[in-house]
Formats: structure tokens, sequence, C-alpha cells
């Protein structure tokens, strides 16, 4: 089947999205920074009919047309609008690939009769596009690079099998050719595609870049062009509408509910689970609020999400009313199907959503368990790692007894080897009663621990008359005595 | 007359107690070890987490979910979210400072929603009245109390300073390694 390739092409792209979002009637334009000075982008008809152009600075279009009014440009958001028309464009064929900055491919090759033609589909298009208010230019032939310079440079539609006779009268710049190689073949008198294409390959192709053939050939369908359409994002996000705005808590989660399920379903599908969830309520005066949802687990369990979210929805203030509710998987994790076990499933279930819900209170890097870490240093014999990326420890080592709270030493006045038998510690006079010891541990030579400067540490047990019972440590190597840990 | 150990500890169930002295921790890590499932454990930045090394004679420090919050609104409001879900076994949350009777009730009446045992390490004389008990917990001073050759035998006094249905009491208890659990040594004089 002969390809039919329809090329979209929107000359003021930029300049027609800035005018959707925020209308004016003075001649407009875009401005952008460039070579030392703002220049001009894009700009509306208005302004180009006033003698503008793009790339002139704004202080010379301003002595032309002291009306004009100027925004600054942002291609980022431009090339997003692209894409959402790329996105849009798919109910014409399922095949759209973006071209440059401003234009589209759609390979339309057995889908025009869908429209009921090849000419209705583009005045579909055009009209829709109008609608929009984008000016579009379309050319339709059997190759990209023919839509491509028909869509540029005669608006219409190429019948199958008649390229060059369209293209043949163009410029040679419809070839999609660099400035250098036109420059040089205008020079020697070649001005059209058909000239050019009536001079000997071998002289052409000796004489100037090989991309001079190879854009003719592709224009002309002898050498292949592909279309990359778009990867199609996965997006795991779902909406309602509301007739009429509603501001109870219980409309809202019944509403949310309905969402949450939708959205569960397409995720068990895609066996995936939500780690970092959104939902963003829309009043009618516009105002958005967002309430996220980080997870403990990836799930798709509709009724624990909407359980976790029931704080987060308390706090939002509904104002005259809610319209459009949305809800957004922002970060997925693979999760499989799996059989459910009875008992432990739950208590697992219960335990995740109870690290959900205090890691929204108070951050899920917060929530955290222990784990064991091989060193006899006991300030380094274990770490905190957050409890949602991690499973708990099994196997605890015990050695020797242990502090219930270990704190950075704390220096007291004593002397000797032997643990004092009285001594100030936190502003209370204490006296020993009995001691155990001593338990003398080395310094890690292998790390740098400025904790350790003294070296050895010989450690004792002290109980106290008083009823403390401490972690105390002799330096031998330079005498000082400290408290590091209370038993409790 | 005097109050039988075992109508007191274990704690009862499902109800918030208290616990301050200097053998606290103690206290909290070996009721940490009583329970069935997860222990969640509430504490702020401001000191230091418990070692788990030292856990380790009384309860496996894998249970613990550490919770760490910047001041104590966070430490009682993380406590009563924990208590209410039900999913754990036990939540210690250490107090900083004196709570009022509106936060000790909210928190009571979490444990009851719940299910789940609430203890809270609080400073002396910081408790709230509507704590179903609270102890006080030191070691065992002065000359005359068995040595503590082991460190499996180390004794404590817990004294009943607060009981919501009964009398108080204290008792002198020392940790059985072998049999993993609070023997009374003797009744102490109250």
């Amino acid at each position: 089947m002969q390809r039919r390739i329809v090329s979209l092409w929107f000359p003021r792209l930029a300049a027609e999205r800035s005018l959707r979002a925020r209308p004016v009637d003075a001649p407009f334009a875009l401005s952008v920074f460039d070579r030392n000075s703002e220049r001009i982008h894009d700009l509306s008809p208005s302004a180009e009919n006033a003698g503008l152009q793009r790339g002139m600075t704004l202080v010379h279009a301003r002595s032309f047309c002291p009306d004009l009014l100027t925004r600054p440009a942002d291609p980022v958001a431009d090339q997003r609008f692209l894409g959402l028309i790329a996105r849009w464009a798919t109910r014409y064929c399922p095949w759209v690939g973006l071209d440059g900055r401003d234009g589209l491919f759609l390979d339309i090759t057995g889908s025009d009769h869908l429209m009921g033609g090849e000419a209705p589909l583009l005045d579909d298009i055009r009209t829709r596009l109008a609608r929009a208010g984008l000016t579009a230019r379309l050319g339709l032939a059997d190759t990209p690079g023919a839509a491509w310079a028909l869509a540029r440079f005669a608006e219409g539609i190429a019948p199958p099998g008649e390229l060059l006779s369209r293209i043949g009268p163009l410029p040679l710049t419809a070839l999609r050719l660099p400035d250098p190689a036109c420059t040089a073949l205008e020079r020697l008198g070649i001005a059209t595609v058909s000239q050019l294409h009536n001079l000997p390959r071998a002289t052409v192709a000796r004489r100037f870049d090989r991309d001079v053939l190879f854009r003719l050939d592709q224009a002309l369908g002898d050498s292949p062009e592909q279309i990359s359409p778009l990867k199609e994002e996965q997006s795991f996000a779902v909406r309602i509408t509301l007739p009429d705005p509603i501001g109870l808590i219980d409309d809202v989660m019944a509403a949310s509910r309905r969402l949450a399920e939708h959205l569960c379903d397409r995720l068990e599908a895609a066996q995936k689970g939500a780690r970092l969830l959104r939902l963003t309520f829309r009043r009618v005066d516009r105002e958005d609020h967002a309430v996220e949802l980080k997870l403990a687990r990836p799930m798709r369990d509709a009724e624990r999400i909407l359980a976790l979210f029931e704080r987060g929805v308390e706090k939002v203030d509904a104002g005259y009313g809610i319209d459009m509710i949305r809800l957004e998987a922002l970060e997925l994790e693979a999760l499989g199907l799996r059989q459910l076990d009875r008992a432990e499933g739950r208590e697992k279930d219960s335990l995740a959503d109870l690290i959900t819900q205090l890691g929204n209170r108070v951050g899920l890097e917060n929530i955290l368990r222990f784990e064991p870490v091989e060193s006899h240093i006991p300030e380094r014999s274990f770490k905190l790692v957050p409890a949602a990326y991690s499973t708990p420890a099994t196997a605890w080592p015990y050695a020797r007894p242990r502090p219930l709270r270990l704190f950075p030493p704390e220096p007291i006045l004593a002397r000797g080897s032997e643990p004092p038998s009285r001594f100030r510690w936190r502003g209370r006079a204490l006296t020993t009663f009995e001691t155990e010891g001593p338990e003398r541990i080395a310094p890690a030579w292998w790390e740098d621990n400025e904790s350790w400067a003294h070296g050895l540490r010989d450690y004792w047990r002290v109980a106290t008359v008083q009823g403390q019972r401490l972690w105390l440590f002799h330096t031998p190597q330079h005498p000082a005595w400290f408290v590091q840990g209370e038993f409790g | 007359m005097s109050l039988p150990f075992s109508s007191v500890y274990p704690l009862k169930q499902s109800r918030a107690h208290e616990v301050c002295g200097d053998g606290a921790l103690a206290f909290a890590a070996i009721a940490a070890g009583e329970v069935k499932g997860p222990v969640v454990w509430i504490s702020d930045n401001r000191q230091p987490t418990v070692n788990p090394e030292g856990l380790v004679p009384y309860c496996d420090p894998g249970r613990l979910l550490v919770t760490r919050t910047g001041d104590q609104l966070g430490v009682l409001a993380s406590a009563e979210t924990a208590l209410r879900s039900g999913a754990a076994g036990l939540v210690v949350a250490e107090i900083g400072g004196p709570i009022g009777l509106t936060e000790g009730r909210r928190l009571q009446l979490a444990a009851e929603a719940g299910r789940t045992t609430a203890l809270l390490v609080i400073p002396e004389g910081a408790g709230s009245n509507a704590a179903e008990t609270r102890w006080r917990c030191g070691g065992v001073p002065g000359p005359g109390s068995p040595r503590q050759n082991q460190h499996d035998s180390t004794h404590w006094r817990w004294s009943l300073i607060k009981n919501k249905i009964g009398t108080l009491s204290e008792w002198v208890v020392r940790w059985d390694a072998a049999s993993h659990r609070v023997i009374v040594v003797s009744e102490a004089r109250g």
C-alpha cells in the first residue's frame, strides 16, 4: 500500500500558545535573549503586518510598532504543547511523530477513509486547530519529505505517485537542505527541485555534500524515511469532573473512592503498585489543593489507599466547593500478583499502613529500623535504616552487656585506672557501690574517628549507691575518665 | 494487705501506662519483650535513640520501629496514630516534658480504640492523671543487695506510684534470662 503522509506545520506555535492562555488585541511578540539583546522569538500576524520579523531586536521592533506587547518565550512549554498536539493528532491515525520544534508528521496510510477521504481529513484538522486558535499549514504526499515541502511552500495534496510534478517547482529550501548547500546551488543557477533532479547524480555527489542527494531521494521516495511515533506513556491518573461543586467530606471521599477503584484496576492490569500518590482538588474558584501520600510499600488496594488519604483530605479547605478531583500515581513500583496469605498478609499490611501514616506525619525517612553492623566499636555496631525500604533484621548478635542508652562520652573528674569511688556526673554526686570490668576496646585504626583520639578504652560497669548503673571508660593512653552510657 | 505483683504486671492491655526513674528504659525494654507483634518506639531528636545492643537481652531489636520526631507534640501525635492503627503490640513514647490531662486522656482513648498498650517514658513527676498505672524504677542501692556477678541478675526496685484500680506497692525484681521474664525477689516495704 502506498504510504500517505501528512505534514503539519505551525508557523506561529509559540505566539499562539501564549495568546491562547491570555489573549490580547494589540500586536504581540515573544522575546528571547539572544546575542546580547532581547530579540523577537515569535510574533502575531498583526505584528508581522507592522513590519516586524523574527530575530529583530526588541528596541528596533518598538520603534516600528510602539504599541507592541511582549512576553518572554518559554521553549520548553512550547515543546510540551507540541507533544500535546501530537497526542491529540492520534485521533486521525495511530502513527504520529514530532518534526522539529514546530511540526508533526502523521502517517495516515489506510486511515483517511475514516474521515471520508484525504481532503475532508485535512479540512477537519484545519478546522479543529483553527477553533483551538492555532494556524496550521498542511501538506499531504507519499513521503514525509514531500509532505514537509508542501506544508511549507505549497499547501495541498499531492496525489499518489505525483511527487516530482508537485514539488518540482518549489525552491531548494523545500528539500530541508542546509543553507550553505542551497546558496552554493543557487550560485550555479539551480533554483528549483526539478532543476536539481535533472542534474547528473554523479557530479552533484562529487561537488556537494552527500546530504543534498539524500534529501532529494527522501522527498522523492527513493530513500526511506522513518517517522518515530511518540512513546506511549502509561500515565496512571484518573479524574472526575462534577456537574455541581461538592464540599462535604463524605461526598469528596465517595468521589475519591470511584477514582481510587478505577486507578487500582489499571494498576492491577499493569501489575504495578503506587508508592507516591497525589489527590488534587480543584475548587470552583480555580484553586488547586493537592494532598500527597507516600506509601511505605507499593500498593493498589483502593480501600486502604482511601483510608490513608482521609487525614489529608480532612485538612482541605473546600471553599465554595470542589468540582474536579484528580488522582495520580506519581511513583510506581512493580507489584506482581500474589497469593493472599490469610493472617500474615493482613498483619504486614496493617504495619505498612502504620508506617505510611506515621511517615506522612513526620516524614518517611524518620521511621527507622535497627540493623546490626559488624563493628566492635559500641556506637558503630548498629545503624538506622528507613523502615519503608528495608525488612526487619533477624538475628542480633549478643556478646557482652551493653547499656540501653549510649551518648557521646561525657568527661568526669577522676584519677587512676580503677573506677573512682565518688564522682560527679550531670550535676549529681554519685558514690560507687559495685564495679565490673575492665573490658578493653581498641579503636578501629583503619577508620579515622576523632572521638577515639584518646586511644584504648577500658570499659567498666559501675553501679552507684544512688541507683544509677553507668558505663564508664578510662583511657590509659591519655589518662581520663568518661561516662558513655546508662544501663537503666 | 499486699498487692500481688501478678495483678499489675504484665501491664494491663489496651491502656496507657507511665514509667519514670533511672530504670525506666529497662522497664520499657522488658515490657517490649513481653508483647507479641512489632513495637513502635517514638522519641524526639534531642536525645540518642535507645541502643539496640542493650535491648538484646530483653527483646529482639529487629521488632522495633523507631520513629524520630522533631518535638514533643510530634511524639504525642505519632503515638496516638500508632495506637489507633492497632498494628503494633506496644507503643513506647519517650516524653521529655510534662504532659497535660488532655494529652494523657487522648492517648488513653487511642489505646482503647486500637487495642494497643501504650507505655510513656516520662521524667520524674511529669505524668498525667489519665494513666492507668505509673511506675518508678531504679537500681537497688545500698549494701546488702545481692552481688551483680552476672549481667542478668541486676536488681531493680519497681514502685507502683499510681494505680487507677487498686492500691500501691513496690517490689524488688530481677530479670531472669533463662526463663526470659521478671522474677520478684522480695516484697519491698512500702
